[in-house]
C-alpha cells in the first residue's frame, strides 16, 4: 500500500498532516535563509521534505549544526576534507579518529558537503518514544537501534563487505591499543571475539551475529547526543 | 565658503586632540568615555529589544549563541564509560579486562562529539555576543532589522567611519611618534635616577594617548598587587593590544623578538631609554639563551618587571590555554595578571589567520569602544613540592578563575600546529589496560 504524498490536504491522515508540517517548516527555513546568503544551503537542504523526514534535526539544531559546518570549512568552499577533521584535536588523539572520518565520506570521495554531513550525524539523535509509532511504512529514520549499530559495525569492516573478518578485527584492535599489546595476545583476543560471536561458522562476523552479541547493550544511549537547547 | 569649512575643521580637530592628549599627559580622566559607555549600553539594550519583537512578530526563532557549548557532554572517564557500557550488556564480572565488540561505542560517540562541538577549535574565533551592539560584523539576524534600527545603524556607520576613526588614527599617530621621539632623546642622557624617570614619564604618556586612540575604557582592580622590579608579570594573551593595557598602568620591560618595519623601529627607540629585552629572530628558537637572558635581567633588581604572555599566541578570551613553562622555570617571583574584555563594544581578539595587523587595527579603531577589566592578583613563588609545568598550571588556574574564562590544558599553539601523538598514545595505554590488565 503506497503512501499518499499529497500537498494540501488539511487534517486527514497522519501522513498528510506530517507533509503539511513538513512544508511550512521548509517554508520557514525558506524564509530564514534566503534573505542571508551564507544560508542558502539551508534552504535548499530544508526544502527537501525527503531529507527531513529521514534526518528529523529540529530547525534550531540544523541552525546550529551548520554554524559548525560552516567554521570547519576553512576552504570556504561548502565541502569538508580529511584534514578539516583532523584539525581538530580531541578528534586527532582519538585512537578511532580515522575511522570516524572516514564514516563521513561516501565510497571513494574526498569532499563531504553539508548534507552528508547532517546524515552521518542524524544517527546520534536520540530516540524519542513518540518516534517509535510513527511512520511505520516510512523509510528507517537514521536514528533507529538498528542503524546506529550498523554504524558501529561499519568502523569495524574495513572493506565493507559486510562482514568482520579476523584480520579486520586485528586492525582495528591494533588501532586502538596502539603498541601496548603484542600481535600473538591480539591475535587470541581476536580469535576468542569471533568464536564467541559466529554462528555460522564462517569465521567471520556478519551484521546479524553482530546485532545478536549487543542485543543487550543498551545502545539507544550510549550511541546517542543530546542536544542542549 | 569652502575654505572657511576646512578652517573649521582642523580647528576643532586640533582643539579636540588637546583636549584629549593633555590630560594624558598628566594621567587625569575626565569621565567622558565611561559617559559614552553608559549611553551606547542603552542603545544597544534597545536595538536588541527591536529585533526580538521584530523576529517574534514574523514568528520566527532567533538565533542565540550559546557559549557552554550545543551538546550534552558526560565528564566521565574512558574507565568509566566502558565499564557502563559492558555492564549494560552483560551480567560477567567487571573486574576481569577483557575485549568486548560494544567498547567501540565508546569511541565512537567521543568522536562525534567532538565533531559537534570541541573545546579547542572554537577559543580561536571570535566570541558570539548575545545582543547586538550595532555593528554588522556581529549581526546575525539581518532581516529582522526594521527601519529605525537601520537608521540608527547608518548613523552609527557615519559617526565611527567618519569622525572617530580619523581622531583615532591622529591619536595614535601621535602616540607613536611622540614615543619614538622622547625614548631617543631621553637614550642621550647619562645613565642615572632622572634618566629613569623621564624614561617612565615618556612611556607612561605614550601608552596612555595609544589607550584614548583606542577608546579604551579600562577598569584596574587590587592596584596593591602591581608587579615589582625583578619580578615577572604573566597575563593571558587576547590581542596585541594586551601590551597598550598594562604598560599604561605600570612601567614594565617588554620581551619579545626583534620585527622588521615600524615595529621594529619603536622598539629599537624604546630599548635606548631602558633596558628591554629583545630577542634576535634566530635566538628565539634557543630556549637556553632566552632563559640565560630573562634570569640576568630578573637577577639585577634594578630593573624593571618583565611582561610576559606564557600562552604564546591570541586566545579569544573565552578560555586560557596552557601557558609554556620557560618563564616560571627562571625562579623569579611571578604577579599575575587577568585581562578579560567585554565583547559587546568592540572584540578585542586578534585572529591572526584570519586578519593582517593593519586590519586589525582598522578594526579596533572603528569599533565603539574596547571595554576591559583588569585585576592584579597577588604574587606567587614555586614551591619546592612542584616543578616548572606545575606551577604554571596553578598560575593560570588562578587567572582563569578571577577573570572567569574556562581554564583549558591544552596548547594554543593548535592554532597552527597539529596535536602531538602522545596524547594518542595516552588514550590508548588506558584502552589497554581494560582489555589486558596491567
Amino acid at each position: 500500500m503506497g503512501r499518499r504524498r499529497g500537498r494540501g490536504s488539511p487534517g486527514g491522515t497522519p501522513a498528510a498532516q506530517s507533509d503539511a508540517g513538513l512544508r511550512r517548516d521548509a517554508e520557514r527555513s525558506l524564509e530564514m535563509t534566503l534573505v542571508n546568503p551564507n544560508m542558502n544551503k539551508l534552504f535548499r537542504f530544508g526544502q527537501s521534505c525527503k531529507g527531513r523526514r529521514v534526518i528529523r534535526f529540529s530547525h534550531s539544531q540544523i541552525t546550529r549544526l551548520y554554524s559548525r559546518f560552516t567554521s570547519l570549512d576553512k576552504g570556504e568552499n561548502g565541502t569538508l576534507s580529511r584534514e578539516d577533521f583532523q584539525r581538530i584535536p580531541e578528534l586527532a588523539i582519538n585512537p578511532l579518529g580515522d575511522r570516524i572520518i572516514n564514516a563521513f565520506f561516501p565510497e571513494g570521495e574526498d569532499q563531504v558537503n553539508f548534507r552528508g554531513f547532517m546524515r552521518t550525524l542524524a544517527h546520534f539523535r536520540p530516540i524519542e518514544d513518540n518516534e517509535k509509532s510513527k511512520d511505520q511504512n516510512g523509510p528507517e529514520p537514521l536514528n533507529s537501534r538498528s542503524n546506529k549499530l550498523h554504524f558501529a559495525f561499519r568502523l569495524y569492516d574495513l572493506d565493507k563487505d559486510d562482514k568482520i573478518s579476523r584480520d579486520e578485527l586485528l586492525q582495528v584492535l591494533r588501532m586502538m591499543v596502539g603498541v601496548n599489546i603484542s600481535d600473538e595476545q591480539l591475535g587470541s583476543i581476536a580469535d576468542r571475539t569471533i568464536q564467541e560471536a559466529d554462528q555460522d561458522g564462517d569465521s567471520a562476523i556478519s551484521f546479524a551475529e553482530f546485532v545478536k552479541v549487543l542485543e543487550k547493550v543498551d545502545v539507544e544511549q550510549k550511541m546517542s547526543i543530546r542536544f542542549l537547547h | 565658503v569652502v575654505n572657511l569649512l576646512g578652517i573649521s575643521i582642523t580647528v576643532l580637530f586640533t582643539l579636540l586632540l588637546v583636549f584629549i592628549i593633555v590630560p594624558a599627559i598628566f594621567g587625569v580622566s575626565f569621565g567622558i568615555r565611561k559617559v559614552y559607555m553608559k549611553t551606547l549600553l542603552k542603545i544597544f539594550q534597545w536595538a536588541t529589544l527591536r529585533i526580538e519583537r521584530g523576529a517574534k512578530e514574523k514568528n520566527h526563532p532567533l538565533y542565540k549563541p550559546y557559549a557552554n557549548g550545543i551538546i550534552a557532554k558526560e565528564p566521565t572517564s574512558l574507565e568509566e564509560e566502558i565499564k557502563e557500557i559492558r555492564r549494560s550488556g552483560s551480567g560477567k564480572a567487571l573486574d576481569t579486562p577483557e575485549f568486548e565488540l560494544s567498547d567501540i561505542f565508546y569511541f565512537c560517540r567521543k568522536g562525534i562529539e567532538t565533531i559537534m562541538d570541541d573545546e579547542v577549535t572554537k577559543r580561536f574565533s571570535a566570541e558570539e555576543l548575545e545582543s547586538w551592539n550595532l555593528l554588522s560584523r556581529t549581526n546575525y539576524n539581518f532581516h529582522y532589522i526594521s527601519l529605525r534600527l537601520t537608521v540608527l545603524w547608518g548613523l552609527g556607520v557615519l559617526i565611527r567611519y567618519c569622525f572617530l576613526l580619523p581622531l583615532r588614527i591622529a591619536l595614535a599617530f601621535t602616540g607613536i611618534s611622540l614615543l619614538v621621539t622622547g625614548t631617543t632623546v631621553v637614550g642621550y642622557l647619562p645613565n642615572g635616577r632622572c634618566k629613569e624617570f623621564l624614561s617612565k614619564h615618556v612611556h607612561l604618556m605614550c601608552y596612555r594617548i595609544c589607550v584614548r586612540a583606542l577608546t579604551a575604557i579600562i577598569t584596574y582592580h587590587d592596584r596593591e598587587n602591581r608587579p615589582r622590579n625583578g619580578g615577572i608579570c604573566v597575563a593571558n594573551h587576547t590581542s596585541p593590544i594586551d601590551v597598550i593595557i598594562l604598560a599604561s598602568d605600570g612601567y614594565y620591560a617588554m620581551v619579545g623578538q626583534i620585527h622588521g618595519g615600524l615595529m621594529g623601529v619603536i622598539q629599537r627607540a624604546m630599548v635606548k631609554a631602558c633596558p628591554h629585552v629583545w630577542f634576535e629572530r634566530s635566538e628565539v628558537k634557543d630556549r637556553h639563551l632566552v632563559a640565560k637572558r630573562l634570569t640576568e635581567h630578573v637577577q639585577d633588581k634594578s630593573k624593571l618587571p618583565i611582561l610576559i604572555f606564557p600562552e604564546g599566541t591570541c586566545i579569544n578570551n573565552t578560555s586560557v590555554m596552557m601557558f609554556k613553562k620557560g618563564s616560571f622555570e627562571i625562579g623569579a617571583t611571578v604577579y599575575p595578571v587577568a585581562i578579560k574584555y567585554d565583547p559587546q563594544f568592540g572584540d578585542a581578539f586578534w585572529n591572526s589567520s584570519k586578519y593582517g595587523m593593519v586590519t586589525y587595527l582598522l578594526r579596533m579603531m572603528t569599533s565603539w569602544a574596547i571595554v576591559c577589566s583588569v585585576w592584579y592578583l597577588p604574587p606567587m613563588t614555586r614551591k619546592p613540592e612542584e616543578d616548572a609545568v606545575q606551577f604554571a598550571n596553578r598560575v593560570k588556574s588562578a587567572i582563569a578563575r578571577q577573570g572567569g574564562l574556562v581554564d583549558l590544558l591544552w596548547d594554543g599553539g593548535l592554532k597552527r600546529e597539529k596535536v602531538k601523538d602522545t596524547f594518542k598514545e595516552e588514550q590508548q595505554k588506558l584502552y589497554s589496560k581494560m582489555i589486558v590488565g596491567n
